[in-house]
């Protein structure tokens, strides 16, 4: 079994402590570059800054198979200078505004700080406080003397932290699936012949997978990404039916969501293979939702899909928490399974 | 002029919640120590510095209490559901700049308390009761999660345990800085620059340096520290609103542009006077701050104190106020510190007899 140590929460550290907002990802790319380099027979960057990787495998003609994580995480651009250090913003990716005032944020290449000010309580009315502000009335502010660039990217300023069984960190979603691809590059099985995309701007529509999947033209795709679990209590102490998934219960396999049907064939491959070696897994409940494995289904002349989650609570805001072991059983499923892989799975 | 920030940044970095001040009045009594010849806690928490002045009559030499309160606003632990952690609010908090705030949560469930990292939770909409999880979600639904398993949860934090922002603090280019709690260390931070000057100025009048408690939720420290000490006059140091996003109009201040000088029922207009000349004679910059009925500052208390107390008060504007993200100038803060001294050894041993009401 694959191991989640020192190393590999150091690299997950680094990944999500990173600023790689939609449609800016060069920071999470040249950590990727660094990372498979040494372990890939071929390494390219494609025409929408996607980093795509290729490990060949033994035999005549092994089965292609895709493993999709996306670099990209939701932010905010700087739309406009108001000067004397403000900065009006927009959301990059779907993010609730309620989780915007009273953050700190970071700002540009080099990580300028900037907080997302709110009107003193002091000033504001009773039925003010019961409306969310908008994102339109916030501001960056840098302080008087800051100064950014309209165009620059930021995000949420907060620090990966290891807490207890747990991580907590913005950007999970899906510097943890990053992070699982480049291990398994780093243990890559001979029976398959591997391609790895590190995709670009799945936050704003799933973009760069679909021109990764028409380049690899695989014979089948796994999206690894992160999923919301929704496991909370409700207030009332009724029971929560609609957790989506739950931490703790091992790597969330999808069977439906809002822009894919997966593969039943897949489905049942990794339930079975996490089934025979004793590796906790779940059922994301079908629903809303999409993972890059929607845009990959349909290139070329179409491509069988599943996607395998690590769930994560509070999705898209500045703090998300995962647990070390559902990485870590994600990671062994999809190893497992890699290995265990033939033509023959997609002849049943 | 000693460099402010470092000590600035370590009274903001620990805990000290309204009627739970200690952490933070241990780091500014070792601070003060050296700049006072008395140092003590009053009777609920508050501490008392005592720097003697130099007029000749030891029992009744007229004495200033500068009053800066040291507690901050946070968050109680009411109820733990799940491993969740459900809360109260301390002072006066927005509960819409919580959800996804970092806080840290002071357990007490264990052999010595320990701090615990943690967030604020929007729960989703499903989970709450009909129409509270639209818009602004209201603090009682809001939770806080700790990484941790429910059980250790339960094992670690008890009803009534604190809970602090947990956003660090952050210098920010031009010499502002941002972080919780600044309302009001900043003013902690600008009456100890104010002792350090007062080292070598010679001041007639004893000056009592007060770091008050529970300042948030009733003025309570500063009311009984007047009581106790019974100052001849006192002053007050609070934070204002900055101009900033969302806040304009005559109630606020540009930050990094001076200080403000109160105009108040709680305020004694000679008071004001003396603050404006000695403002203009060291060229300190200043604003008038109108404030039609309380200065909602410890003064209101003081004022009210034993047989009455001539009052003041002096503000360091400050944007984003009862947020984590507060910000301020550093060049303020200093102007704060530096004016008080300057006041201070402008008061002559007569100056109460100069005092005409009409």
């Amino acid at each position: 079994m694959l191991s989640i140590g020192t190393p590999q929460i150091k690299l997950l550290e680094k990944l999500c402590n990173a600023m790689s907002v939609s449609g800016d990802e060069g920071e999470v790319r040249r950590m990727v570059l660094e990372e498979v380099k040494p372990y890939a027979d071929e390494v390219k960057v494609d025409a929408l800054g996607s980093v795509l990787v290729r490990k060949k495998g033994a035999g005549k003609k092994p089965l292609r198979v895709m493993l999709d994580a996306h670099m990209d995480e939701v932010g905010f651009m700087i739309v406009s200078d108001d000067e004397d250090g403000f900065y009006q913003f927009e959301c990059v990716g779907g993010i609730d505004e309620r989780h915007l005032v009273g953050k700190q944020v970071i700002v540009g290449k080099d990580h300028t700080v900037g907080v997302i000010g709110a009107k003193p309580i002091h000033l504001t009315t009773a039925s003010e406080r019961e409306h969310a502000v908008s994102v339109d009335s916030m501001r960056i502010d840098l302080g008087p003397d800051g100064r950014a660039k309209v165009g620059d990217r930021a995000t949420f300023a907060t620090k990966f932290k290891r807490v207890g069984p747990s991580i907590m960190s913005k950007s999970i979603d899906d510097r943890i699936g990053v992070a699982i691809l480049i291990e398994l590059l780093k243990h890559a099985p001979k029976n398959i012949e591997l391609c790895l995309s590190f995709s670009v701007q799945e936050e704003i529509g799933l973009r760069g997978a679909k021109v990764a999947a028409h380049y690899f033209a695989p014979d089948l795709a796994i999206a690894v990404d992160s999923t919301p679990a929704r496991d909370l209590p409700d207030y009332e102490g009724r029971e929560n039916y609609t957790y989506n998934t739950q931490l703790g219960l091992g790597p969330a396999i999808y069977m439906a969501n809002s822009s894919t049907m997966d593969d039943p064939r897949l489905v049942r491959f990794l339930a079975e293979t996490a089934e025979k070696n004793n590796i906790q897994y779940q059922f994301r409940q079908p629903g809303g939702g999409g993972t890059d494995a929607g845009a990959i289904q349909q290139s070329r002349a179409g491509v069988p899909v599943v996607s395998v989650s690590v769930p994560h609570r509070y999705t898209h805001s500045p703090i998300s928490i995962s647990r070390v072991d559902d990485w870590k059983n994600t990671l062994n499923l999809l190893h497992i399974a890699l290995q265990k892989m033939t033509p023959a799975l997609l002849e049943k | 002029m000693s460099d402010i920030l470092p000590f600035l940044k370590s009274i903001i970095s620990v805990a000290g919640l309204s009627g739970y001040e200690t952490p933070v009045a241990n780091l500014i009594e070792e601070k003060w120590t050296p700049l006072v010849d008395e140092i003590s806690r009053s009777r609920i928490g508050s501490l008392h510095g005592l720097k003697k002045g130099t007029a000749s009559k030891k029992n009744s030499r007229p004495s200033v209490l500068i009053a800066t309160h040291m507690d901050a606003i946070g968050l109680m632990v009411s109820r733990i559901a799940d491993g969740f952690i459900y809360v109260t609010n301390i002072g006066g908090v927005d509960s819409r700049v919580l959800p996804g705030s970092p806080v840290t949560v002071h357990a007490t469930g264990g052999s010595r308390e320990e701090a615990l990292y943690g967030v604020v939770v929007l729960p989703p909409a499903n989970l709450l009761p009909e129409g509270q999880g639209s818009g602004a979600v209201a603090l009682k639904y809001l939770m806080i999660d700790t990484g941790l398993l429910p059980k250790e949860v339960a094992k670690r934090v008890c009803i009534g345990d604190r809970v602090s922002f947990g956003t660090e603090p952050v210098e920010m280019s031009g010499g502002y800085v941002s972080g919780h709690t600044l309302d009001n260390r900043a003013s902690v931070a600008a009456l100890t620059i104010c002792l350090e000057e007062l080292q070598s100025r010679s001041h007639v009048w004893d000056v009592w340096a007060l770091a008050s408690v529970q300042e948030e939720v009733t003025l309570g420290g500063a009311l009984t520290s007047a009581f106790q000490i019974r100052p001849t006059i006192a002053v007050a140091v609070d934070m204002t609103f900055g101009k900033g996003t969302g806040s304009s109009g005559y109630a606020t201040f540009p930050i990094g542009k001076g200080v403000t000088l109160g105009i108040s029922p709680s305020i004694h207009p000679f008071l004001h006077k003396r603050f404006k000349e000695v403002a203009e004679r060291v060229e300190i910059p200043v604003k008038d701050e109108v404030m039609a009925q309380y200065s909602s500052t410890d003064a209101d208390a003081m004022q009210l104190a034993a047989e009455g107390i001539p009052t003041m008060v002096v503000s360091i504007p400050q944007r984003y106020m009862h947020t984590p993200v507060e910000l301020v100038a550093v060049k303020d803060i200093q102007r704060a510190g530096r004016l008080l001294a300057e006041f201070v050894a402008s008061l002559e041993e007569d100056f109460m007899n100069q005092i005409k009401w009409d």
